[in-house]
């Protein structure tokens, strides 16, 4: 316990460290900084592709355990840990490219993974009649409206094919939809940089464990 | 070097750190961590009232924090979705039913690991910490939501947060969520999944509100300074824009 609180100030200083070198690196065009930048990301590269190992470990460390408890779904997970062990196989024996891992790619992960688009495509309209049922309110009305009006002139359909709908098509989607979602970028751009400042000064540290 | 890109480089090191000194000037000038000061919003009162409900009845809270990683674009997201995991666990170390996290990148999965266990940690209860408590629920983005479902379904869970980097596919995840009666709360920095979790969340967050969380859930005193810092700077950006337009308008002329 006492070396965990020990070595925080220790990693935050790192962090810090390697936090400001990386955004100086960005802005200011000094060789000897935009050369640790650089080294900087190559090494975070290389972390996040250990982090890939270690999250796939946890994945079927997680399914695993629930397989031995014998959970009602446990059937599943241990078709994740099979699924999971003979597509790795595959791909470290026969290669990414291979016939094999091409075979696996389009006839199970694509269908599966359309599938669940389709499922998808249903939850979102089951999603939009549900809204009303918890609240109806003016902002609900507007939403559902527009996403109706653009979802009907956006179709090919004949009886909306005519000049007034594709002009006042083009008007909210061009111009209404346009300007909110600028003005939602901005205030999410604002939060970004917001937060990043707070992991950049220690007020935020997600590395303590 | 291109004059006016060191021109821009050099605006942009300017407004990072006049927005660094006006959230450590606030941080320190306001000691005060509350909300005081601070709009009301919805969705931050129900999340606190069904944390404490949820800790009661022996329930689990659930925090997706999405498939964007740490690094490029959505990473802000994800930090922002960490703060809230360690928030969680600490207000919710104690329960019956330990609070649990998915996430659908690897390493956004191990910190969500390390933040949850030192929130057990300032709580004096890290003997309850469970490492499989911060799950990688997938990998790639429908992977990651199809192993969300497992976690909504079956885990008892009553309330679930999702705030991070999502596609449109988390309306499978808020879908599933309703049909358990549980609450959801969400806001994403991707366009489409903002969409749809509007429509489906009980509690939806709207653009900047995602980043609001840490100062409503008071994480530390930072995050409420770093809120008004933001203020600042839209009403900045604001007059920018108005200043702009009205040149254009005037240029036409």
């Amino acid at each position: 316990m006492k070396n965990i609180r020990l070595r925080t100030p220790f990693l935050m200083t790192i962090a810090i460290a390697f936090g400001a070198v990386t955004l100086l690196g960005y802005f200011i065009k000094i060789p000897i900084i935009t050369t640790l930048r650089a080294v900087l990301l190559h090494w975070a590269a290389i972390l996040a592709a250990v982090a890939l190992v270690i999250g796939v470990l946890n994945l079927l460390r997680v399914h695993w355990e629930k397989f031995k408890k014998g959970s009602s779904d446990s059937f599943y997970s241990l078709i994740l840990v099979i699924s999971l062990l003979i597509t790795l196989a595959i791909s470290v024996i026969f290669g990414l490219t291979s016939a094999f891992s091409i075979w696996i790619f389009n006839y199970i992960l694509i269908p599966v993974e359309a599938s669940l688009v389709a499922v998808l495509a249903v939850a979102l309209v089951y999603t939009l009649t549900r809204m009303f049922s918890r609240k109806v309110s003016a902002i609900n009305f507007l939403f559902a409206l527009t996403v109706l009006f653009i979802l009907a002139a956006t179709a090919t359909l004949s009886w909306m094919d005519f000049p007034l709908a594709r002009d006042l098509r083009d008007w909210v989607s061009q111009v209404w939809s346009l300007a909110g979602a600028r003005a939602i970028l901005i205030g999410i751009a604002l939060g970004a940089i917001a937060t990043g400042l707070r992991v950049l000064i220690g007020a935020d540290r997600p590395y303590e464990g | 070097m291109n004059a006016s890109v060191m021109g821009s480089d050099l605006v942009g090191l300017v407004f990072v750190l006049a927005f660094l000194g006006l959230i450590v000037g606030i941080g320190f000038v306001r000691r005060d961590p509350s909300q005081r000061g601070l709009r009301e919003i919805r969705s931050f009162s129900r999340l606190k009232r069904s944390i404490g409900l949820a800790v009661e009845a022996g329930q689990r809270l659930h925090v997706m924090i999405g498939d964007g990683g740490i690094q490029g674009m959505h990473g802000a997201s994800g930090l922002m979705g960490l703060s809230l995991i360690q928030k969680m666990t600490r207000t919710a170390a104690v329960s019956d039913r330990p609070p649990t996290a998915t996430s659908g990148e690897p390493m956004l999965a191990i910190l969500s690991q390390d933040v949850m266990h030192s929130g057990y940690r300032e709580v004096n209860a890290e003997e309850r910490f469970e490492p499989a408590s911060a799950q990688l629920a997938g990998l790639g983005a429908m992977g990651y939501i199809a192993g969300t479902l497992p976690v909504i379904l079956d885990q008892q869970v009553s309330v679930n947060v999702m705030i991070g980097s999502f596609g449109s596919e988390v309306g499978l995840s808020s879908d599933a969520a309703e049909r358990t009666d549980s609450l959801t709360i969400g806001g994403s920095d991707n366009l489409p999944a903002q969409a749809v979790l509007f429509a489906s969340n009980q509690e939806p967050l709207v653009g900047e509100e995602l980043y609001a969380a840490g100062a409503y859930l008071q994480v530390n005193k930072f995050h409420a300074s770093s809120l008004l810092a933001q203020d600042v700077f839209r009403w900045v950006l604001i007059g920018i824009i108005l200043v702009g337009t009205l040149f254009k308008i005037a240029g036409g002329l």
